[in-house]
């Protein structure tokens, strides 16, 4: 058996796919030119710009090329949207997100909040399901824009952005999804949506850092976040991150050839993967809606153990995961997701995602089902709140089921 | 991921002294499984001699929570209870070979622990008397709660008011935002005018609403006055530093910035923002105006 480091991070990013990289090469060295040029070395450039977009364009199902806009991440795309949409429509001042978003849309309805605007926040339950009558209830005249992510990216929860959007639509506001984690994963046909705007990031699906695309359904209201120069037909000003923009056409078209082996073989290693947890440790249950889910993505929380300990044994086993635990991420408070599902605090700090991707293998998913048994052991040993086989009786109660 | 030390990544991996303590006479329980960390302390204490013979712990948490536990047993064995009461959370920390910022109150759960258990031992309550918040100041280890109380204790009004009160802010500026956010949410409570849009100039600063200690209303010293001052102060608190092995003295007073050594166990110690800050706000009382107290390191750098 090998013991190469395995990786089940892939909802934090992806490996680069050779072929990515191999396409990537020549414009960092021969195809150097700046697509606006008017000559020669620019003009190659601009010709591979215009495949990767019609790639990208494939891949969303996007019914025209010059909805794609590159920008430099799924972050930037997120901000672009939400602030485009604010700007075109100075008369409404409501904004419609759910609780559960990635920072990149949460911080920036923080902010818009103390600015003025008015942030609904719409709740999810135990399961990680929204509400769609609170959602009715709370679309108004008033909203601008109802920002949704397409699937989470701690549970793999999928939302029912296709219905929302329609009734955004209704109230006359934009609707945006986050769609970082979604795109690649599961199949997606923007033309028969009533999405305006999509956020994707490259390197969710195995294209480098630095790139994103946000789409832009034709005839939605846009007022560009960065002005300058007429790239991206004056939606995004800035020199395009050539390399980077080839590489993610080479991802897109590839993602597509995979999007079938993504929902069976990759979904059938994470049910293995899960299933084998399960059955092996007493007191851990999976986060989130499991019947309705990313195939790569599984969130297990260990009920009385702390997740930062969790991921550095099981580092060093050689098994790269992550958790929701607060003191992963330096704050106080366990992961937003979990709370926002009434996750209880015995369980949100040991809550353990792990995430794979197509490079994955049987023999890989095999190991990790041996190694988190004895490391949930180990910890929970070492715990006040573990008894010999299971909770102490003074300590906390209910358990979560 | 963090910047753990070696020390604590083997303190982690093969943690000293875990597990029950089956005869243990002093046992302190602190933290709760909420906060995400949570620590058991036992100790078998000689009551002849009241040296600890042996102690062992089971900690919920991170990996730094669960080898500052560790560390914090291998430091007190042995020890009598008077010499374990004197371990700093700093000790623990430098035990370790240190902690990242964010993971300080890690080793103050140590310290908590072992004050509990000796309180248990002893036959007294035990009182935790410090809330902590989200950390705001990367440089210097300052969180909201702390932050707050001192805006709130002192009428503060200015990001510079706090950088001087608490050191937050007065490294990388990083913070800066959200220190501003902090004295919004406090001015609005108490009703006082909303601080500006811009940041007022250091000479511009407005008097403090409250007539707080650090109100610059004192007489004006004269320059010999003021130097006998501040010696006199920094004098009254050297003898409590020793007590911790650490020592300070004074290298350079220029302005309103003061230069100082910290020497010692305080040297180096991540600690030592709050040391300065502690005897910085001593200064300011004493002296009735605004002092800046600056480990000697920054002598020439900050002209300001």
């Amino acid at each position: 058996m090998s013991d190469a480091p395995i990786y089940l991070d892939n909802n934090a990013t992806t490996a680069c796919d050779p072929a990515v990289v191999e396409a990537m090469l020549p414009f960092f060295t021969e195809q150097f030119g700046n697509p606006s040029s008017m000559h020669s070395f620019g003009n190659k450039v601009g010709f591979a710009l215009k495949e990767a977009r019609a790639r990208v364009q494939a891949l969303l199902g996007a019914e025209h090329d010059s909805e794609i806009i590159f920008t430099s991440c799924g972050t930037e795309s997120d901000n672009t949207a939400i602030l485009s949409a604010l700007k075109a429509m100075p008369e409404r001042n409501q904004i419609i997100t759910t609780a559960v978003e990635h920072p990149a849309v949460l911080s920036l309805c923080d902010q818009l909040e103390k600015e003025g605007y008015v942030v609904t926040r719409l709740g999810v339950d135990k399961r990680g399901r929204l509400d769609l009558d609170e959602y009715k209830a709370a679309l108004s005249p008033r909203t601008a824009i109802v920002s949704v992510m397409w699937a989470n990216n701690e549970t793999g929860t999928i939302f029912p952005v296709e219905e929302m959007a329609e009734l955004a639509h209704a109230v006359g506001a934009q609707f945006h999804t986050d769609a970082v984690q979604a795109v690649g994963k599961i199949a997606i046909d923007l033309k028969k949506t009533k999405i305006d705007m999509l956020s994707l990031s490259g390197h969710k699906l195995h294209a480098p850092k630095g790139v994103g695309v946000l789409y832009l359904k034709r005839g939605t209201r846009f007022r560009p976040l960065l002005r300058g120069g007429h790239q991206e037909r004056g939606r995004r000003a800035g020199t395009e991150n050539t390399a980077s923009i080839v590489g993610l056409g080479v991802a897109c078209e590839l993602a597509q050839q995979y999007l079938a082996y993504e929902n069976t073989e990759v979904k059938r290693l994470r049910d293995k993967l899960e299933a084998g947890i399960l059955a092996a440790v007493p007191r851990c249950f999976p986060t989130g809606d499991v019947a309705n889910r990313l195939p790569n993505t599984s969130n297990i929380a260990f009920e009385f153990v702390e997740g930062e300990a969790i991921l550095l044994l099981l580092n060093k086993a050689g098994i790269a995961a992550s958790s929701g635990s607060a003191c992963t991420s330096g704050s106080l408070e366990p992961s937003h997701v979990m709370r926002a599902m009434g996750i209880p605090y015995t369980a949100a700090h040991g809550t353990t995602r792990f995430s794979l991707s197509r490079f994955n293998t049987e023999a890989e998913i095999d190991r990790v089902i041996a190694a988190v048994p004895p490391v949930i052991a180990q910890l929970r040993k070492l715990s006040p709140y573990w008894g010999e086989s299971g909770p102490k009786a003074e300590s906390f109660a209910p358990a979560y089921a | 991921m963090w910047e753990y030390s070696e020390k604590v990544r083997e303190h982690f991996f093969n943690p000293r002294n875990a597990g029950v303590l089956e005869d243990a006479n002093a046992i302190g329980d602190v933290g709760s499984i909420k906060c995400g960390d949570a620590l058991r302390l036992m100790l078998k204490v000689d009551p002849a001699t009241e040296t600890i013979l042996d102690a062992k712990f089971q900690t919920f948490g991170c990996g730094s929570a669960i080898a500052s536990s560790s560390a914090l047993t291998e430091i007190i064995k042995g020890m009598t209870l008077d010499e374990a009461l004197k371990v700093s959370n700093q000790d623990i920390a430098d035990y370790l070979d240190g902690l990242p910022p964010e993971k300080m109150h890690c080793s103050v759960m140590g310290r908590e622990a072992l004050q509990a258990a000796i309180a248990n031992y002893r036959g007294e309550q035990w009182q935790d008397d410090h809330e902590e918040g989200a950390l705001v100041c990367k440089c210097f280890a300052v969180d909201a709660v702390l932050i707050e109380e001192t805006i709130r204790a002192n009428g503060l009004t200015t990001v510079e008011q706090v950088a001087h009160y608490t050191k937050a802010g007065g490294g990388c500026a990083s913070c800066h935002e959200a220190i501003e956010e902090i004295l919004a949410k406090v001015a609005k409570e108490t009703c006082t005018a909303p601080t500006a849009e811009k940041k007022p100039s250091p000479a511009a600063v407005p008097p403090a609403p409250t007539s707080g200690a650090a109100a610059p209303t004192a007489p004006k010293l004269t320059s010999f006055q003021r130097m006998r001052k501040i010696e006199e102060t920094i004098e009254a608190i050297r003898p409590m530093l020793q007590r911790d092995h650490g020592d300070i003295e004074i290298v350079e007073i220029d302005g309103k910035n003061i230069y100082v050594n910290l020497k010692g166990a305080c040297a180096g110690c991540m600690m030592e923002a709050a040391t300065l800050n502690g005897i910085q706000t001593k200064l300011i009382e004493a002296l009735g105006e605004f002092v800046r107290l600056l480990p000697a390191s920054m002598l020439g750098r900050a002209a300001a």
